[in-house]
């Protein structure tokens, strides 16, 4: 017997030899060898993989990770200001408790049965976020907004039958791409224009709005707040204009702003969409985002969801409620390339967290992070605004986020955000290209993560670095 | 003879958890959020002097009430409410290769390096996240042959749109854009293989599998190939666990008609170091790391679609591109035909991490234990299944199987009237996860689809094999109890309907009291 065919992992209870033989000798065949015949040799791998040959043991994969991630310096470690779509919040530690959990880890894609706990937390997602939002539709989180945000201008191209959609120039440009690639079709893609923003206050220019909707325009989509921070207050007047052309009206929200601000049906809305990152969700490199489309339960809207939706349902025993998948049928997994778009493993982990934390959270949790956050945030403005030629342009209506401006000194966010790196500050994200016409600009994302002290450093830091 | 297998007598936890929306008390909370410092407080005003009157919020919004136990107590019920890989046989689930998920990884994840980092964060900052990835990229492009990865695509359908959106791209640049709108798949291809490119905008042709081998015809496609066609988009071996032995002509007719082709490598877990998408011929692939690579399914995610290209598709991936130069690791944009974004950031890096992290716990000589095992538990477990009355192979003349094997319960049905959904509902009686019946539509009647990766044992696949006789066996004994399972789980059966009629379907808490006001028993306690 070869080394190799001697070698038991500790993962493959039937590496052992004399089991393999036993289950080979039950097959039929003398040798695995003989069950690959199965693959023509020309298409068998002839060689070994260039790999590591011998596993790590537990011991040393440990130390070799940890080496390597010795080199990412952290938001714990620097004082970080940027956010631009992946935020800084406050983790509760229920939440990481929670979504340890061995049975949540490890589940996947079983009903209500025997996976009864997962299918209720995905419903109680759905059901605070509908609390937050009032709306009665609320999907499990996909990807990230961007793609839910490209998944419902799609569904407004179906619901309309029109081809057109007017997105804010002040969108995040990431998802601005997402949603580029999604409406893109072969001959005929989903044609995107884009509205302009008032130069003085960044919120949507009605006239330009009038200007460019016409009965070609399936929606209308913007996001409140905006990418960069600002509080849209002219939600009724856009929703209207929406309706007035048959267009669906769709607004993008980060729900931690919901308990100060109105939720989008409030001011017309047809469908709302947005992130769930920032609620108990770490940032993992931006590998810790997923986004919600909802609406109101209208069965025009519900199917045609690309997304699974859940509904509760009652059983057989009184009393008793159980789960399912809601209009599975308009799904890829029964209709195919008919389906609605199309959905898959999405982000359940997630959704887990985000509905834990809502739950610890509650009314007041919920409305008095909003209260912090947005006095942080204006705090840190403020005191950025003295600093002779830094400016914040957009005041006073923001939240959580805002834009500095650096025109007015001799360097560039770029220098200056270098600079900053050597003090121990992650600046805020360089937008001086996405958004050229603001100049010399970065976004600055504060949270309830953020002190007093810190904020003061970061002043004190940037008045020396710009001089 | 078979030795008797004495089955575990089971019951799940019925907590008869109620909805949290209807649980705590008014004033109970949960979670205290720093309050602001008395600079802060004293120097700013309050929060309705920075919102606009007409969008500030009046209504406070109806989250439940509840202590940190409480919140704590009912998401540990419903925990134990949930049957994940760690605590069953799960072998049922064909296509998803529910293996075990080191615990090691777990801790490896959670370090601050990871969590705590921003995606936006000077490249310098983050170099020990990019080297992980490049070097992952350095390990799949082995296995697989492929030249150049992203890691952006969020699951398995969304890689599979990345690679539909990668040759709408190819073909974009070529000038046939609107010519080439053709996308040939298989129906034993994942249905995402379809659905995928036909939101890219494709025209989808389905070639159905050949009712004796199982496999699509290579008539079939010469015939459905044309100047039209864009691309081919193939699972192999397909969700039979059959294995397309003439998957490279296929790709060779694809590209005569100057197409390309995509591989779905959601089921590649019996191919470590044994077949690869370059030999086979194919330009794009993608990967499911929470499949073959051990990230945990986490209830749907997050996961990864990891998309490989040939060298001369490399320019299409979506950016960034991680690069080196030798001694630092960078984060590429300038690629100007790039698809652009498929989603925001990098990936779900947290399962890059886990996958590099359990190939080098592997090693080359593991990973291919890994698939040598796959095969070896997937033709025990078919051998002892055949010996249920009852069970029948689909495709019987293809004998050996891969990683997964589709079963046919027909002739139950036909003896007994109990089909293949019962019997899934009755194994979650035996402290058996559900097994996946198959994608639609249903051409082999009453199917299953187990697949027995390399984390179970001989005994596992024994008791697994045991409780579907006994299942069996029910249903030519005493048929009701089989169609009215479960019964020994958290609930019984559900009314199905409701899910279907939007009287009654309700996604959330507020629309099920709208819908049923004044019927509602409010009796429950925490």
């Amino acid at each position: 017997m070869s080394k190799s065919e001697k070698f038991i992992h500790p993962y493959i209870p039937n590496s052992v030899p004399e089991i393999r033989e036993e289950m080979l000798k039950e097959i039929g065949v003398n040798s695995v060898e003989e069950l690959l015949t199965t693959i023509p040799k020309k298409l068998r791998f002839a060689k070994s993989l260039n790999l590591p040959k011998y596993s790590l043991t537990e011991d040393k994969l440990r130390r070799h990770i940890e080496k390597i991630f010795s080199k990412n310096k952290t938001c714990k470690d620097y004082l970080n200001f940027l956010g631009a779509g992946c935020w800084q919040h406050i983790v509760p530690v229920v939440v990481d408790e929670i979504i340890s959990r061995a049975e949540f880890l490890t589940a996947y894609a079983s009903n209500t049965y025997s996976d009864l706990g997962k299918w209720q937390a995905f419903f109680e997602f759905q059901s605070m976020m509908g609390e937050l939002l009032e709306m009665d539709v609320v999907s499990p989180p996909i990807f990230d907004w961007g793609s839910a945000a490209s998944f419902a201008i799609r569904m407004a191209s179906r619901l309309t039958g029109r081809k057109e959609v007017l997105i804010s120039k002040t969108i995040g440009p990431e998802r601005f791409l997402t949603i580029k690639t999604f409406c893109k079709g072969l001959v005929s893609s989903i044609e995107i224009k884009m509205l302009d923003y008032d130069p003085d206050n960044g919120l949507i220019d009605l006239y330009d709005l009038k200007r460019k909707i016409s009965t070609k325009t399936a929606a209308v989509y913007f996001e409140n707040p905006s990418y960069l921070g600002l509080i849209e207050s002219q939600g009724e007047e856009i929703s209207k204009i929406t309706h007035n052309s048959g267009a669906e009206c769709i607004v993008g929200v980060d729900p931690i702003s919901l308990g100060l601000l109105k939720p989008p049906v409030e001011y017309g809305a047809d469908v709302a969409c947005g992130e769930i990152q920032s609620l108990g969700i770490h940032m993992n490199y931006g590998g810790g985002v997923g986004g919600f489309i909802a609406s109101n339960d209208d069965a025009k809207y519900v199917t045609e969801y690309p997304l699974h939706l859940v509904s509760i349902t009652e059983t057989k025993r009184k009393g008793e409620f159980g789960f399912g998948y809601c209009t599975f049928d308009r799904t890829l997994y029964m209709a195919r390339e008919k389906g609605k778009d199309f959905t898959g493993t999405f982000v359940g982990l997630w959704t887990i967290a985000a509905a834990v934390y809502l739950a610890l959270m509650g009314p007041k949790g919920i409305m008095e992070i909003g209260d912090v956050i947005i006095k942080k945030s204006h705090y840190a403005a403020k005191l950025l605004s003295e600093i002779k030629g830094i400016r914040v342009p957009f005041s006073p209506h923001f939240f959580k986020e805002f834009v500095v401006n650096f025109d007015e000194t001799n360097k560039s966010v770029h220098q200056v955000n270098k600079m900053l790196l050597d003090h121990g500050i992650f600046g805020g994200k360089d937008i001086s290209s996405e958004f050229s016409d603001l100049g010399k600009s970065a976004l600055y994302c504060v949270t309830e993560v953020h002190s007093n002290e810190e904020i003061l450093e970061l002043v004190n830091v940037l008045e020396g670095v710009i001089k | 003879m078979r030795e008797a297998i004495e089955l575990k007598e089971y019951h799940a936890h019925a907590w008869n958890e109620p909805i949290i929306m209807e649980m705590g008390h008014k004033g109970e909370r949960g979670f205290i959020i720093p309050k602001l410092e008395g600079e802060i407080e004293k120097a700013t005003d309050d929060a309705t002097h920075y919102i606009p009157k007409k969008i500030l919020r009046k209504k406070m919004p109806k989250l439940p009430e509840l202590s940190q136990p409480h919140v704590l107590r009912h998401y540990l019920r419903l925990s134990q409410q949930t049957l994940g890989m760690a605590l069953n046989i799960d072998i049922g689930m064909g296509t998803c290769t529910m293996k075990y998920s080191p615990i090691i990884n777990e801790e490896l994840i959670k370090l601050p390096q990871l969590t705590d980092i921003h995606p936006y964060q000077d490249e310098i900052t983050v170099q020990g996240i990019l080297e992980i990835m490049y070097e992952f990229a350095t390990i799949i492009k082995e296995i697989s042959g492929m030249d150049e990865f992203t890691f952006q695509p969020g699951g398995g359908a969304h890689g599979i749109y990345t690679n539909a959106s990668i040759i709408r791209k190819y073909h974009e640049v070529n000038r046939e854009l609107g010519k080439r709108n053709e996308i040939i798949t298989t129906l034993f291809s994942h249905p995402a293989d379809a659905a995928c490119p036909a939101t890219a905008g494709f025209k989808i042709i389905t070639l159905y599998p050949d009712p004796e081998t199982g496999l699509p015809d290579i008539e079939a496609l010469k015939s459905a190939v044309s100047n039209r066609t864009a691309g081919l988009m193939i699972t192999n071996p397909e969700d039979t666990g059959i294995f397309n032995h003439m998957i490279d002509e296929f790709v060779a007719v694809i590209h005569e008609a100057g197409g390309l082709c995509s591989y779905d490598q959601a089921n590649s877990n019996a191919l470590f170091g044994i077949a690869r998408a370059k030999e086979a011929g194919f330009d794009v692939c993608h990967f499911n790391i929470h499949k073959a690579f051990s990230s945990p399914h986490g209830c749907m995610g997050p996961a990864c679609g990891v998309v490989g290209v040939k060298r001369e598709l490399a320019e299409f991936l979506p950016i960034p591109v991680i690069i080196f130069d030798g001694s630092k690791y960078h984060l590429d944009y300038d690629r100007p035909n790039s698809i652009g974004k498929v989603r925001q950031f990098l990936g779900n890096v947290e399962t890059i991490v886990r996958a590099y992290a359990w190939v080098l716990g592997m090693g080359a000589e593991g990973l291919m234990k890994v698939s040598e095992t796959s095969v070896i538990n997937t033709n025990y477990l078919i051998k002892k299944m055949l010996t249920i009355p009852g069970v029948i192979m689909a495709y019987p003349k293809q004998k050996i199987r891969l990683d997964q094997v589709r079963f046919s319960l027909e002739k139950l049905k036909e003896d007994t009237g109990v089909g293949t959904d019962d019997v899934s509902r009755r194994i979650v009686d035996f402290g058996v996860q559900e097994y996946f019946t198959s994608h639609h539509p249903w051409v082999v009647p009453e199917p299953f689809l187990p697949e027995p990766c390399e984390t179970y044992s001989k005994n596992d696949i024994d008791y697994w094999v045991a409780v579907i006789r006994h299942i069996c066996k029910e249903a030519y004994e005493n048929p009701v109890l089989v169609k009215t399972a479960p019964h020994n789980q958290s609930i019984s059966k559900i009314n199905e309907k409701h899910l279907n009629d939007p009287k009654k379907w309700a996604m959330t808490w507020r629309a099920y009291i709208r819908k049923t006001r004044g019927k509602m028993k409010n009796n429950r306690n925490s």
